[in-house]
């Protein structure tokens, strides 16, 4: 157990890194993103990994990922499982229109000293006061705020579960996110705590990284209304992420606050 | 024949409402392959912006299961699919239908009468996407200009899933 959560708190400390090349990618991949017919099911991939999107390292919680159904409400994931590498649930979608399906990860990290020894805490907000002896000198400690998603329509698209929360960075699809094709150009708008996330770098980069030598990262700059757009160069999954960090934790021991946002695009050939 | 050829003309600009007929050949390759299944396929009529101006046919495994297994892998028609193919509730009368088998499948459409309705003057592309299970999925659009002032026979290729498309019209 001891070793689990080690694992978990260096990963959650290398997630939360801004732009750092050698970050492990958190991302969900759905079995499809337009759906039809009678009783319309997708599953999906869960993991955390280094190359786009191959399941070898960690699995993504599966108490973290939560459906938003068309009409706002929160769905169940079903048949879920967490395997060494990967989690994978199914998502029935009972309701026309585009569900969102998001995993949330969050939490503290503390770095201090006591009696000249370097510590590292990580927790909840709850935890904290307890976590650290009276003793401990240099405290540093930082909040946290990652979201990973993608998005899967049955039918035609809708809105209704794509309204940002307003906490952390967060994608709000200008163009819509189950109908990209490959040369078109795609708008969306980034946002952090639900304001126009302005200056900021997005990177995309194609899956089946496997196959090829170069990374081909595609790198663009929000506008001033947080907008960015990206022109697809070819049919695949694409994972498109962006992080950044400020002062403006709401837990006041925290003087950084951490955040990073990623999603998993489907963009179809013409 | 010469007052005809003269008139006509005058006829469709003061009215365009005039009966003018769309003939579309769609052409459904033999194929010799190990697991053949007839192609879903869409024909459309596209605007200038991509926006469907009419929706001619879509033929579908009929076959009815839990999972609505003909409609189930409509999407696999892509374009189709994201430019309008999903506002339809199927099945659609006179558009809808059971896939068809290889040969020169033909489609008739008269002006001011549905699936075509009302074209209005203007440039379109007849589009027809073909997606075919264990197979592959080609999209070939023919543009055109409507209405034609003189009977006009277009045509594209397809090189896969789809033959030659034809494109008849006339005034």
């Amino acid at each position: 157990m001891i070793k689990h959560s080690l694992k978990w708190g260096a990963l959650a400390m290398a997630l939360a890194l801004p732009f750092s090349a050698q970050a492990h990618k958190m991302w969900m991949v759905p079995s499809a993103t337009n759906v039809s017919g009678n009783d319309p099911w997708v599953t999906v991939d869960a993991a955390v990994s280094n190359d786009l999107f191959y399941p070898d390292h960690m699995p993504v919680q599966l108490d973290r990922v939560v459906v938003t159904a068309p009409d706002g409400q929160t769905a169940k994931p079903e048949n879920a499982l967490t395997g060494q590498y990967r989690s994978v649930f199914d998502v029935h979608l009972t309701q026309p229109g585009t569900y969102k399906i998001a995993a949330v990860n969050g939490g503290l990290f503390a770095n201090y000293e006591v009696d000249g020894q370097k510590k590292r805490w990580r927790g909840d907000a709850a935890e904290l006061d307890k976590a650290i002896p009276t003793n401990a000198k240099n405290v540093e400690v930082s909040e946290s705020i990652n979201r990973v998603e993608t998005f899967v329509t049955n039918g035609k698209p809708s809105d209704g579960a794509l309204k940002p929360s307003g906490k952390g960075l967060e994608l709000l699809p200008v163009t819509r996110v189950t109908d990209l094709a490959s040369g078109e150009a795609a708008t969306f708008q980034l946002l952090l705590d639900g304001k126009p996330a302005s200056n900021l770098k997005v990177m995309a980069i194609a899956g089946e990284t496997r196959y090829r030598n170069a990374p081909e990262e595609i790198d663009v700059t929000t506008d001033k209304d947080g907008k960015f757009s990206v022109t697809w160069p070819h049919a695949g999954m694409y994972w498109v992420s962006a992080s950044t960090q400020d002062t403006k934790s709401s837990i006041k021991q925290a003087k950084q606050r951490r955040l990073s946002y990623a999603a998993t695009l489907e963009v179809l050939p013409q | 024949m010469r007052r005809l050829s003269l008139t006509l003309p005058a006829i469709l600009l003061a009215a365009p409402a005039v009966a003018a007929d769309l003939n579309v050949t769609v052409q459904i390759p033999q194929l010799n392959v190990a697991e053949y299944h007839r192609p879903y396929t869409a024909v459309w009529v596209e605007r200038e912006d991509h926006s469907v101006a009419a929706q001619l046919a879509v033929w579908y495994a009929q076959k009815e299961s839990k999972e609505g297994a003909g409609t189930k892998w409509l999407p696999e028609l892509r374009q189709w699919w994201r430019r309008g193919g999903r506002d339809l509730q199927m099945p659609v009368d006179g558009v809808s239908g059971a896939t068809r088998p290889a040969g020169d499948q033909k489609l008739s459409f008269h002006q001011g009468k549905a699936p075509l309705a009302e074209l209005a003057p203007g440039k379109y592309e007849l589009v027809v996407e073909a997606a075919r299970e264990t197979g592959g999925r080609e999209v070939v659009r023919v543009p055109f200009t409507w209405p034609a002032a003189a009977p006009q026979q277009l045509a594209a290729q397809g090189s896969s899933e789809l033959g030659a498309v034809k494109v008849d019209l006339a005034p």
